[in-house]
Protein backbone atom coordinates (compact mmCIF):
# COMPACT_ATOMS: atom_id res chain seq x y z
CA UNK A 1 0.00 0.00 0.00
CA UNK A 2 2.83 2.72 0.83
CA UNK A 3 5.11 1.57 -2.12
CA UNK A 4 3.56 1.54 -5.09
CA UNK A 5 6.91 0.46 -7.48
CA UNK A 6 9.67 -0.23 -4.61
CA UNK A 7 9.90 -2.00 -1.51
CA UNK A 8 8.94 -0.45 1.66
CA UNK A 9 11.94 0.66 2.15
CA UNK A 10 12.95 3.04 -0.42
CA UNK A 11 9.46 4.14 0.50
CA UNK A 12 10.41 5.14 4.21
CA UNK A 13 13.66 7.06 2.87
CA UNK A 14 11.80 8.92 0.51
CA UNK A 15 9.42 9.70 3.24
CA UNK A 16 12.31 10.07 5.61
CA UNK A 17 13.72 12.28 3.05
CA UNK A 18 10.33 14.29 2.50
CA UNK A 19 9.73 14.99 5.75
CA UNK A 20 13.40 15.72 7.09
CA UNK A 21 13.55 18.64 4.28
CA UNK A 22 10.44 20.31 5.48
CA UNK A 23 11.78 20.04 9.07
CA UNK A 24 14.88 22.25 7.62
CA UNK A 25 12.88 24.79 5.75
CA UNK A 26 10.58 24.86 9.15
CA UNK A 27 13.55 25.86 10.71
CA UNK A 28 14.53 28.26 8.04
CA UNK A 29 11.49 30.12 8.45
CA UNK A 30 11.81 29.84 12.44
CA UNK A 31 14.54 31.49 12.23
CA UNK A 32 13.66 33.75 10.03
CA UNK A 33 10.78 34.61 11.96
CA UNK A 34 8.26 33.90 8.82
CA UNK A 35 5.64 31.48 7.99
CA UNK A 36 6.71 28.32 6.85
CA UNK A 37 4.29 27.56 4.41
CA UNK A 38 5.84 30.28 1.69
CA UNK A 39 9.02 27.48 2.00
CA UNK A 40 6.79 24.49 2.13
CA UNK A 41 4.99 25.73 -1.25
CA UNK A 42 8.53 27.00 -2.89
CA UNK A 43 10.06 23.62 -2.13
CA UNK A 44 7.06 22.08 -3.90
CA UNK A 45 7.06 23.74 -6.59
CA UNK A 46 11.13 23.53 -7.60
CA UNK A 47 10.96 19.72 -7.26
CA UNK A 48 7.31 19.20 -8.43
CA UNK A 49 6.70 18.51 -12.18
CA UNK A 50 3.10 18.23 -12.02
CA UNK A 51 3.54 14.75 -10.62
CA UNK A 52 4.92 12.62 -8.79
CA UNK A 53 7.04 11.15 -11.34
CA UNK A 54 10.11 10.25 -9.80
CA UNK A 55 9.08 9.48 -6.61
CA UNK A 56 8.36 5.86 -5.20
CA UNK A 57 6.22 6.10 -2.41
CA UNK A 58 2.48 5.75 -3.86
CA UNK A 59 0.77 8.99 -5.08
CA UNK A 60 -2.19 6.97 -2.79
CA UNK A 61 -0.30 7.49 -0.27
CA UNK A 62 0.55 11.19 -0.15
CA UNK A 63 -2.85 12.10 -1.40
CA UNK A 64 -4.58 10.58 1.82
CA UNK A 65 -1.53 12.35 3.93
CA UNK A 66 -2.26 15.25 2.69
CA UNK A 67 -6.26 15.30 2.54
CA UNK A 68 -5.57 14.48 6.51
CA UNK A 69 -3.98 17.57 6.50
CA UNK A 70 -6.90 19.22 5.21
CA UNK A 71 -9.14 18.03 7.80
CA UNK A 72 -6.41 18.36 10.86
CA UNK A 73 -6.15 22.07 10.09
CA UNK A 74 -9.96 22.68 10.29
CA UNK A 75 -10.17 20.41 13.34
CA UNK A 76 -7.22 22.55 15.44
CA UNK A 77 -9.31 25.42 14.08
CA UNK A 78 -12.45 24.52 15.45
CA UNK A 79 -10.38 23.57 18.51
CA UNK A 80 -9.89 27.36 18.91
CA UNK A 81 -12.75 28.81 19.45
CA UNK A 82 -15.62 28.01 21.69
CA UNK A 83 -19.38 27.74 20.79
CA UNK A 84 -19.52 31.07 23.05
CA UNK A 85 -17.14 32.80 21.42
CA UNK A 86 -18.62 32.34 18.16
CA UNK A 87 -21.78 33.33 19.16
CA UNK A 88 -21.11 36.36 20.63
CA UNK A 89 -18.98 36.97 17.67
CA UNK A 90 -21.88 36.45 15.67
CA UNK A 91 -24.16 38.56 17.19
CA UNK A 92 -21.32 41.53 17.56
CA UNK A 93 -19.74 41.51 14.81
CA UNK A 94 -22.04 40.58 11.80
CA UNK A 95 -21.40 43.95 9.51
CA UNK A 96 -17.40 43.85 9.87
CA UNK A 97 -18.16 40.33 8.62
CA UNK A 98 -20.12 41.24 5.70
CA UNK A 99 -17.94 44.41 4.53
CA UNK A 100 -14.70 42.20 5.13
CA UNK A 101 -16.26 39.10 2.75
CA UNK A 102 -17.90 41.64 -0.02
CA UNK A 103 -14.48 43.67 -0.43
CA UNK A 104 -12.19 40.65 -0.06
CA UNK A 105 -14.32 38.64 -2.55
CA UNK A 106 -14.57 41.06 -5.24
CA UNK A 107 -10.67 40.85 -6.40
CA UNK A 108 -10.93 36.83 -6.71
CA UNK A 109 -14.23 37.01 -9.07
CA UNK A 110 -13.01 40.52 -10.81
CA UNK A 111 -9.82 38.40 -11.51
CA UNK A 112 -11.03 35.31 -12.33
CA UNK A 113 -13.73 37.22 -15.24
CA UNK A 114 -10.64 39.40 -16.39
CA UNK A 115 -9.02 36.04 -17.29
CA UNK A 116 -11.96 34.49 -18.41
CA UNK A 117 -12.19 31.32 -16.75
CA UNK A 118 -14.90 29.26 -15.66
CA UNK A 119 -17.62 30.10 -13.39
CA UNK A 120 -16.38 27.05 -10.56
CA UNK A 121 -12.53 28.64 -10.83
CA UNK A 122 -13.97 32.10 -10.18
CA UNK A 123 -15.87 31.04 -7.50
CA UNK A 124 -12.83 29.58 -5.60
CA UNK A 125 -10.91 31.77 -6.69
CA UNK A 126 -13.01 34.49 -4.94
CA UNK A 127 -12.27 32.36 -1.80
CA UNK A 128 -9.12 32.05 -2.16
CA UNK A 129 -8.52 36.16 -1.88
CA UNK A 130 -11.42 36.21 1.27
CA UNK A 131 -10.11 34.57 4.07
CA UNK A 132 -6.63 35.35 5.86
CA UNK A 133 -4.34 33.21 7.26
CA UNK A 134 -5.32 32.80 10.96
CA UNK A 135 -2.42 30.68 11.66
CA UNK A 136 0.29 33.07 10.06
CA UNK A 137 -1.59 35.77 12.22
CA UNK A 138 -2.07 33.97 15.41
CA UNK A 139 2.02 33.53 15.30
CA UNK A 140 2.98 37.52 14.34
CA UNK A 141 0.79 38.42 16.91
CA UNK A 142 2.04 36.16 19.85
CA UNK A 143 5.78 37.32 18.11
CA UNK A 144 4.74 41.14 18.60
CA UNK A 145 3.31 40.99 21.86
CA UNK A 146 0.01 41.90 20.27
CA UNK A 147 -2.26 40.26 22.37
CA UNK A 148 -2.62 43.01 24.95
CA UNK A 149 -3.28 45.78 22.21
CA UNK A 150 -6.65 46.99 22.02
CA UNK A 151 -6.90 46.28 18.30
CA UNK A 152 -6.57 42.54 18.64
CA UNK A 153 -10.19 41.55 19.84
CA UNK A 154 -11.23 43.15 16.33
CA UNK A 155 -8.91 41.43 14.41
CA UNK A 156 -9.89 38.03 16.43
CA UNK A 157 -13.17 38.53 15.61
CA UNK A 158 -12.65 39.20 11.34
CA UNK A 159 -10.58 36.05 11.92
CA UNK A 160 -13.56 34.07 13.51
CA UNK A 161 -16.63 35.36 11.16
CA UNK A 162 -14.52 34.16 8.22
CA UNK A 163 -14.60 30.74 9.55
CA UNK A 164 -17.74 30.60 9.99
CA UNK A 165 -17.62 32.16 6.35
CA UNK A 166 -15.96 29.00 5.78
CA UNK A 167 -18.40 26.43 7.06
CA UNK A 168 -21.49 27.84 4.83
CA UNK A 169 -19.28 28.45 1.76
CA UNK A 170 -17.48 25.01 1.44
CA UNK A 171 -20.71 23.55 1.13
CA UNK A 172 -21.54 25.62 -1.50
CA UNK A 173 -18.40 25.00 -3.09
CA UNK A 174 -19.23 21.15 -2.84
CA UNK A 175 -22.03 21.50 -4.55
CA UNK A 176 -20.97 23.35 -7.40
CA UNK A 177 -17.90 21.57 -8.00
CA UNK A 178 -20.53 18.47 -8.30
CA UNK A 179 -21.54 19.50 -11.18
CA UNK A 180 -25.77 18.77 -10.65
CA UNK A 181 -28.62 20.67 -12.72
CA UNK A 182 -29.49 23.49 -11.13
CA UNK A 183 -32.44 22.29 -9.51
CA UNK A 184 -30.77 19.08 -8.07
CA UNK A 185 -28.32 21.61 -7.17
CA UNK A 186 -30.23 23.77 -5.06
CA UNK A 187 -31.68 21.04 -3.57
CA UNK A 188 -28.46 19.66 -2.37
CA UNK A 189 -27.06 22.95 -1.33
CA UNK A 190 -30.59 23.42 0.49
CA UNK A 191 -29.55 19.56 2.34
CA UNK A 192 -25.99 20.64 2.93
CA UNK A 193 -26.71 23.77 4.37
CA UNK A 194 -29.00 22.54 6.48
CA UNK A 195 -26.51 19.69 7.78
CA UNK A 196 -24.43 22.62 8.87
CA UNK A 197 -26.88 24.44 10.49
CA UNK A 198 -27.83 21.66 12.47
CA UNK A 199 -24.51 19.99 13.57
CA UNK A 200 -23.13 24.01 13.99
CA UNK A 201 -26.81 24.55 16.64
CA UNK A 202 -26.18 20.78 18.08
CA UNK A 203 -22.28 21.62 18.62
CA UNK A 204 -23.29 25.18 20.45
CA UNK A 205 -25.83 23.33 22.48
CA UNK A 206 -24.81 20.53 23.15
CA UNK A 207 -20.96 20.51 22.68
CA UNK A 208 -21.01 19.66 26.28
CA UNK A 209 -22.33 15.51 25.64
CA UNK A 210 -19.43 15.38 23.17
CA UNK A 211 -16.92 16.68 25.63
CA UNK A 212 -17.99 14.60 28.14
CA UNK A 213 -18.08 11.28 25.72
CA UNK A 214 -14.37 12.66 24.55
CA UNK A 215 -13.37 13.19 27.63
CA UNK A 216 -10.98 10.95 29.47
CA UNK A 217 -7.75 10.79 32.16
CA UNK A 218 -5.30 9.39 29.16
CA UNK A 219 -3.77 11.49 26.49
CA UNK A 220 -3.81 8.89 24.43
CA UNK A 221 -7.61 7.74 24.53
CA UNK A 222 -8.88 11.85 24.09
CA UNK A 223 -6.05 11.69 20.88
CA UNK A 224 -7.75 8.67 19.45
CA UNK A 225 -11.56 9.33 20.03
CA UNK A 226 -11.04 12.75 19.03
CA UNK A 227 -9.15 11.76 15.64
CA UNK A 228 -11.77 8.95 15.17
CA UNK A 229 -14.93 10.77 15.56
CA UNK A 230 -13.31 14.20 13.42
CA UNK A 231 -12.62 11.39 10.30
CA UNK A 232 -15.60 9.33 10.79
CA UNK A 233 -18.09 12.94 10.56
CA UNK A 234 -15.59 14.15 8.07
CA UNK A 235 -16.46 11.49 5.99
CA UNK A 236 -19.99 11.32 6.68
CA UNK A 237 -20.00 14.99 5.84
CA UNK A 238 -18.22 14.24 2.39
CA UNK A 239 -20.72 11.80 1.82
CA UNK A 240 -23.12 14.11 2.43
CA UNK A 241 -21.52 16.46 0.19
CA UNK A 242 -20.59 18.81 2.54
CA UNK A 243 -17.46 18.39 2.34
CA UNK A 244 -15.15 16.52 5.21
CA UNK A 245 -13.39 19.28 6.21
CA UNK A 246 -16.92 21.17 7.29
CA UNK A 247 -17.45 17.90 9.25
CA UNK A 248 -14.15 18.52 11.05
CA UNK A 249 -14.38 21.91 12.04
CA UNK A 250 -17.78 21.35 13.26
CA UNK A 251 -16.37 18.49 15.42
CA UNK A 252 -13.69 20.69 17.14
CA UNK A 253 -16.31 23.49 17.72
CA UNK A 254 -18.62 20.80 19.83
CA UNK A 255 -15.37 20.01 22.07
CA UNK A 256 -15.61 22.33 24.79
CA UNK A 257 -14.91 22.95 28.33
CA UNK A 258 -10.68 21.75 29.81
CA UNK A 259 -11.14 18.93 27.91
CA UNK A 260 -11.34 21.72 24.47
CA UNK A 261 -7.58 23.11 25.96
CA UNK A 262 -5.94 19.78 26.00
CA UNK A 263 -7.22 18.75 22.70
CA UNK A 264 -6.08 21.58 21.01
CA UNK A 265 -2.76 20.96 22.67
CA UNK A 266 -2.88 17.09 21.60
CA UNK A 267 -3.74 17.75 17.64
CA UNK A 268 -0.93 20.75 17.19
CA UNK A 269 1.91 18.78 16.57
CA UNK A 270 -0.16 16.21 14.28
CA UNK A 271 -2.07 19.30 12.35
CA UNK A 272 1.95 20.87 11.61
CA UNK A 273 3.22 17.32 10.04
CA UNK A 274 -0.03 16.60 8.16
CA UNK A 275 -0.54 20.21 7.26
CA UNK A 276 3.15 20.79 6.04
CA UNK A 277 3.00 17.75 3.74
CA UNK A 278 -0.42 18.73 2.01
CA UNK A 279 1.18 22.35 1.20
CA UNK A 280 4.05 20.23 -0.64
CA UNK A 281 2.03 17.75 -2.37
CA UNK A 282 -0.44 20.89 -3.12
CA UNK A 283 2.77 22.20 -4.62
CA UNK A 284 4.42 18.98 -5.89
CA UNK A 285 1.58 18.94 -8.00
CA UNK A 286 1.56 21.89 -9.62
CA UNK A 287 2.98 21.90 -13.29
CA UNK A 288 5.60 24.37 -13.33
CA UNK A 289 4.87 25.67 -16.89
CA UNK A 290 1.80 27.42 -15.71
CA UNK A 291 3.50 29.32 -13.08
CA UNK A 292 4.80 32.11 -15.79
CA UNK A 293 1.69 32.79 -17.43
CA UNK A 294 -0.37 33.57 -13.84
CA UNK A 295 2.86 34.64 -12.19
CA UNK A 296 1.79 38.65 -13.61
CA UNK A 297 -1.92 38.17 -12.12
CA UNK A 298 -1.10 36.54 -8.93
CA UNK A 299 1.13 39.58 -7.86
CA UNK A 300 -1.57 42.31 -8.92
CA UNK A 301 -4.46 40.37 -7.28
CA UNK A 302 -1.92 40.16 -4.14
CA UNK A 303 -1.48 43.84 -4.44
CA UNK A 304 -5.52 44.49 -5.08
CA UNK A 305 -6.74 42.07 -2.08
CA UNK A 306 -4.14 43.40 0.38
CA UNK A 307 -5.60 46.94 -0.76
CA UNK A 308 -9.05 45.80 -0.26
CA UNK A 309 -8.34 43.73 3.13
CA UNK A 310 -6.07 46.32 4.38
CA UNK A 311 -9.81 48.92 3.71
CA UNK A 312 -11.97 46.30 5.40
CA UNK A 313 -9.87 46.06 8.64
CA UNK A 314 -9.92 49.85 8.20
CA UNK A 315 -13.16 50.24 8.64
CA UNK A 316 -13.75 47.78 11.40
CA UNK A 317 -10.92 48.59 13.49
CA UNK A 318 -12.28 52.43 13.09
CA UNK A 319 -15.98 51.38 13.96
CA UNK A 320 -14.23 49.85 17.14
CA UNK A 321 -12.96 53.55 18.00
CA UNK A 322 -9.31 52.48 17.24
CA UNK A 323 -6.81 55.25 16.88
CA UNK A 324 -4.72 55.31 13.44
CA UNK A 325 -1.64 53.19 14.79
CA UNK A 326 -3.97 50.61 15.96
CA UNK A 327 -6.13 50.66 12.62
CA UNK A 328 -2.48 50.30 10.63
CA UNK A 329 -0.98 47.32 12.43
CA UNK A 330 -4.41 45.59 12.71
CA UNK A 331 -4.90 46.25 9.06
CA UNK A 332 -1.14 45.18 8.14
CA UNK A 333 -1.29 41.46 9.73
CA UNK A 334 -4.51 40.86 8.08
CA UNK A 335 -2.95 40.92 4.89
CA UNK A 336 -1.65 37.62 4.93
CA UNK A 337 -3.27 35.02 3.42
CA UNK A 338 -2.00 31.22 3.51
CA UNK A 339 -3.33 27.90 4.40
CA UNK A 340 -7.15 28.65 4.41
CA UNK A 341 -6.53 30.25 0.46
CA UNK A 342 -4.59 26.81 0.02
CA UNK A 343 -7.39 24.39 1.22
CA UNK A 344 -9.82 26.18 -0.78
CA UNK A 345 -7.81 26.12 -4.38
CA UNK A 346 -7.27 22.38 -3.32
CA UNK A 347 -10.77 21.74 -3.99
CA UNK A 348 -10.70 22.89 -7.41
CA UNK A 349 -7.34 20.39 -8.22
CA UNK A 350 -9.39 17.53 -6.90
CA UNK A 351 -11.99 18.18 -9.06
CA UNK A 352 -9.75 18.62 -12.25
CA UNK A 353 -10.51 22.00 -12.87
CA UNK A 354 -8.17 24.54 -14.49
CA UNK A 355 -4.67 23.88 -13.43
CA UNK A 356 -3.74 27.52 -13.25
CA UNK A 357 -5.83 28.39 -10.44
CA UNK A 358 -3.81 26.41 -8.15
CA UNK A 359 -0.63 27.75 -9.98
CA UNK A 360 -2.13 31.14 -9.46
CA UNK A 361 -3.28 30.60 -5.88
CA UNK A 362 0.28 29.26 -5.08
CA UNK A 363 1.68 32.64 -6.13
CA UNK A 364 -0.78 34.94 -4.21
CA UNK A 365 -0.02 33.07 -1.23
CA UNK A 366 3.80 33.19 -1.70
CA UNK A 367 3.67 36.74 -1.62
CA UNK A 368 0.87 37.45 0.83
CA UNK A 369 2.09 34.89 3.42
CA UNK A 370 5.56 36.76 2.96
CA UNK A 371 3.87 40.35 2.66
CA UNK A 372 1.43 40.63 5.54
CA UNK A 373 4.06 39.52 8.34
CA UNK A 374 6.97 42.15 7.15
CA UNK A 375 4.84 44.72 6.61
CA UNK A 376 2.90 44.57 10.35
CA UNK A 377 6.61 44.84 11.46
CA UNK A 378 6.78 48.51 9.97
CA UNK A 379 3.04 49.09 10.66
CA UNK A 380 4.06 51.71 13.42
CA UNK A 381 6.38 53.72 11.55
CA UNK A 382 3.38 53.72 8.57
CA UNK A 383 0.79 54.65 11.09
CA UNK A 384 2.61 57.43 12.23
CA UNK A 385 2.63 58.94 8.93
CA UNK A 386 -1.15 58.16 8.45
CA UNK A 387 -1.28 59.47 11.48
CA UNK A 388 0.65 62.97 10.79
CA UNK A 389 -1.10 62.80 7.48
CA UNK A 390 -4.58 63.24 9.08
CA UNK A 391 -3.49 65.68 11.35
CA UNK A 392 -1.89 67.91 8.88
CA UNK A 393 -5.08 67.64 7.00
CA UNK A 394 -7.44 68.70 10.11
CA UNK B 1 -12.23 51.20 43.19
CA UNK B 2 -11.76 52.28 39.00
CA UNK B 3 -14.47 50.54 36.29
CA UNK B 4 -13.03 47.41 35.14
CA UNK B 5 -13.70 46.63 31.29
CA UNK B 6 -14.03 43.09 29.99
CA UNK B 7 -13.36 42.26 26.37
CA UNK B 8 -13.36 38.95 24.98
CA UNK B 9 -10.14 37.24 22.18
CA UNK B 10 -11.41 34.62 20.79
CA UNK B 11 -9.04 31.55 21.21
CA UNK B 12 -7.34 33.66 23.32
CA UNK B 13 -8.51 34.46 26.64
CA UNK B 14 -10.53 37.36 28.37
CA UNK B 15 -8.87 40.54 28.92
CA UNK B 16 -9.11 42.98 31.76
CA UNK B 17 -8.60 46.64 31.96
CA UNK B 18 -9.05 50.21 34.01
CA UNK B 19 -7.35 53.46 34.15
CA UNK B 20 -5.38 53.75 37.74
CA UNK B 21 -5.77 56.68 39.65
CA UNK B 22 -2.36 58.05 38.03
CA UNK B 23 -3.89 58.30 34.97
CA UNK B 24 -2.05 54.85 33.40
CA UNK B 25 -4.26 52.52 31.50
CA UNK B 26 -3.67 48.97 32.69
CA UNK B 27 -4.53 45.79 31.78
CA UNK B 28 -4.88 41.83 32.73
CA UNK B 29 -4.83 39.42 29.86
CA UNK B 30 -5.87 36.06 31.34
CA UNK B 31 -4.89 32.99 28.55
CA UNK B 32 -6.93 30.57 28.64
CA UNK B 33 -4.02 28.18 29.38
CA UNK B 34 -3.97 30.19 33.19
CA UNK B 35 -1.02 32.28 32.18
CA UNK B 36 -1.70 35.48 32.92
CA UNK B 37 -0.06 38.96 31.18
CA UNK B 38 0.16 42.07 32.90
CA UNK B 39 0.02 45.33 30.35
CA UNK B 40 0.68 48.77 30.71
CA UNK B 41 -0.46 50.73 27.91
CA UNK B 42 1.40 53.82 26.11
CA UNK B 43 -0.13 57.06 26.85
CA UNK B 44 0.36 58.31 23.31
CA UNK B 45 -1.32 55.77 22.01
CA UNK B 46 -3.93 53.57 24.16
CA UNK B 47 -4.22 50.72 21.71
CA UNK B 48 -0.70 49.40 22.27
CA UNK B 49 1.30 47.96 25.02
CA UNK B 50 4.66 49.48 26.44
CA UNK B 51 5.40 46.61 28.78
CA UNK B 52 3.83 43.32 28.92
CA UNK B 53 5.12 40.92 31.80
CA UNK B 54 4.24 37.03 31.49
CA UNK B 55 3.03 35.74 34.66
CA UNK B 56 3.07 31.51 34.48
CA UNK B 57 -0.15 30.90 37.40
CA UNK B 58 2.43 30.14 40.31
CA UNK B 59 3.89 33.57 39.37
CA UNK B 60 0.52 35.00 39.29
CA UNK B 61 -0.35 33.96 42.74
CA UNK B 62 2.57 35.33 44.05
CA UNK B 63 1.71 38.66 42.66
CA UNK B 64 -1.45 38.99 44.16
CA UNK B 65 -0.13 37.57 47.29
CA UNK B 66 2.62 40.67 47.54
CA UNK B 67 -0.15 42.85 46.17
CA UNK B 68 -3.51 42.51 48.69
CA UNK B 69 -3.49 39.08 49.75
CA UNK B 70 -0.99 40.05 52.54
CA UNK B 71 -3.03 40.51 55.21
CA UNK B 72 -4.95 36.74 54.74
CA UNK B 73 -1.63 35.55 55.07
CA UNK B 74 -0.78 37.39 58.62
CA UNK B 75 -4.26 35.96 59.77
CA UNK B 76 -3.23 32.59 58.98
CA UNK B 77 0.54 32.97 59.92
CA UNK B 78 -1.34 33.12 63.58
CA UNK B 79 -3.52 29.83 63.24
CA UNK B 80 -0.50 27.74 62.23
CA UNK B 81 1.34 29.46 65.55
CA UNK B 82 -1.34 28.30 67.26
CA UNK B 83 -0.96 24.61 66.79
CA UNK B 84 2.28 23.51 66.43
CA UNK B 85 2.87 21.58 62.87
CA UNK B 86 -0.53 22.28 61.08
CA UNK B 87 -0.81 23.42 57.86
CA UNK B 88 -3.79 25.42 56.50
CA UNK B 89 -3.55 26.35 52.63
CA UNK B 90 -5.95 27.56 50.20
CA UNK B 91 -5.25 25.43 46.87
CA UNK B 92 -6.79 26.78 43.06
CA UNK B 93 -7.95 23.30 41.41
CA UNK B 94 -6.45 24.38 37.55
CA UNK B 95 -8.27 23.07 34.55
CA UNK B 96 -5.58 20.61 33.91
CA UNK B 97 -5.59 18.93 37.10
CA UNK B 98 -6.20 14.73 36.95
CA UNK B 99 -9.07 15.07 39.74
CA UNK B 100 -11.14 17.38 37.57
CA UNK B 101 -14.57 16.32 38.19
CA UNK B 102 -13.53 13.84 40.42
CA UNK B 103 -15.11 13.03 43.70
CA UNK B 104 -13.34 13.38 46.78
CA UNK B 105 -13.32 9.72 47.38
CA UNK B 106 -11.96 8.65 43.83
CA UNK B 107 -9.44 11.27 44.50
CA UNK B 108 -8.33 9.55 47.80
CA UNK B 109 -6.49 13.16 48.59
CA UNK B 110 -6.62 11.64 52.04
CA UNK B 111 -4.87 8.24 51.15
CA UNK B 112 -2.08 10.01 49.15
CA UNK B 113 -1.48 12.58 51.11
CA UNK B 114 -2.36 13.19 54.43
CA UNK B 115 -4.30 16.09 53.79
CA UNK B 116 -8.37 16.81 54.79
CA UNK B 117 -10.15 19.26 52.43
CA UNK B 118 -12.40 20.99 54.72
CA UNK B 119 -14.08 23.71 52.40
CA UNK B 120 -14.78 23.64 48.92
CA UNK B 121 -14.87 27.57 47.53
CA UNK B 122 -16.91 27.58 44.47
CA UNK B 123 -18.33 30.07 41.94
CA UNK B 124 -18.03 32.27 45.50
CA UNK B 125 -20.02 30.42 47.40
CA UNK B 126 -18.18 27.78 50.01
CA UNK B 127 -19.13 24.25 50.90
CA UNK B 128 -18.13 23.29 53.99
CA UNK B 129 -16.95 19.78 55.42
CA UNK B 130 -17.56 18.61 51.91
CA UNK B 131 -18.84 14.36 51.49
CA UNK B 132 -17.39 12.13 49.67
CA UNK B 133 -19.56 12.69 46.73
CA UNK B 134 -18.57 16.35 45.95
CA UNK B 135 -16.62 16.27 42.92
CA UNK B 136 -13.78 19.23 42.32
CA UNK B 137 -14.30 21.60 39.25
CA UNK B 138 -11.64 23.52 37.64
CA UNK B 139 -11.50 26.78 39.13
CA UNK B 140 -12.35 25.61 42.62
CA UNK B 141 -10.28 26.76 45.22
CA UNK B 142 -9.96 23.96 48.12
CA UNK B 143 -8.79 24.77 51.79
CA UNK B 144 -6.34 21.51 52.90
CA UNK B 145 -5.54 21.09 56.23
CA UNK B 146 -3.06 18.22 57.09
CA UNK B 147 0.99 18.37 57.51
CA UNK B 148 2.87 21.36 55.52
CA UNK B 149 4.83 18.23 53.65
CA UNK B 150 1.26 16.81 52.86
CA UNK B 151 -0.20 20.17 51.38
CA UNK B 152 3.24 20.43 49.19
CA UNK B 153 2.35 16.64 48.02
CA UNK B 154 -1.10 18.11 47.44
CA UNK B 155 -0.39 21.00 45.61
CA UNK B 156 0.92 20.05 42.02
CA UNK B 157 -2.16 17.11 41.97
CA UNK B 158 -4.41 20.15 41.86
CA UNK B 159 -2.11 21.89 39.27
CA UNK B 160 -1.84 19.09 37.18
Amino acid sequence: MLAAGGTDATAFIELGAIVLGLAVLARIAERAGFSPIPLYLLAGLFFGDGGFHQLDVSEDFLDLTSQIGVVLLLLALGLEYTADELRRTLRSGLRDGAVDLVANALPGLAAGILLGWGGKETLLLAGVTTISSSGVIAKVLADFGRYGNRETPTVLSILVLEDLAMAAYLPLVGVVLAGTSLLAGMVSLAVAISVVVIVLLFAIRSGHVVTRLLASRSDEALLLGLLGSTLLVGGLAEQAGVSAAVGAFLVGIAVSGPVQERASELVQPLRDLFAAIFFLVFALRIDPGDLPPVAFAAIALAVVSAITKFGSAWYSTTRAGIGVRGRTRAATVLISRGEFSIVIAELGTVAGLDPRLAALAAGYVLVLASAGPILTRYADPIGERLQARTLRRA
Amino acid sequence: MAEVQQTDLPGVGVRYEFVTSDGERLGVLVHRSGRRDVLLYRRDDPDECRAVVELAAPDANTLVELLGASRVSEHLGEVQQRIAGLAIEWLRVEPSSRWIDTSLADAQVHTHTGVSIVAIVRDGETIVAPGADDELRAGDTVVAVGTPEGIELLRPALRG
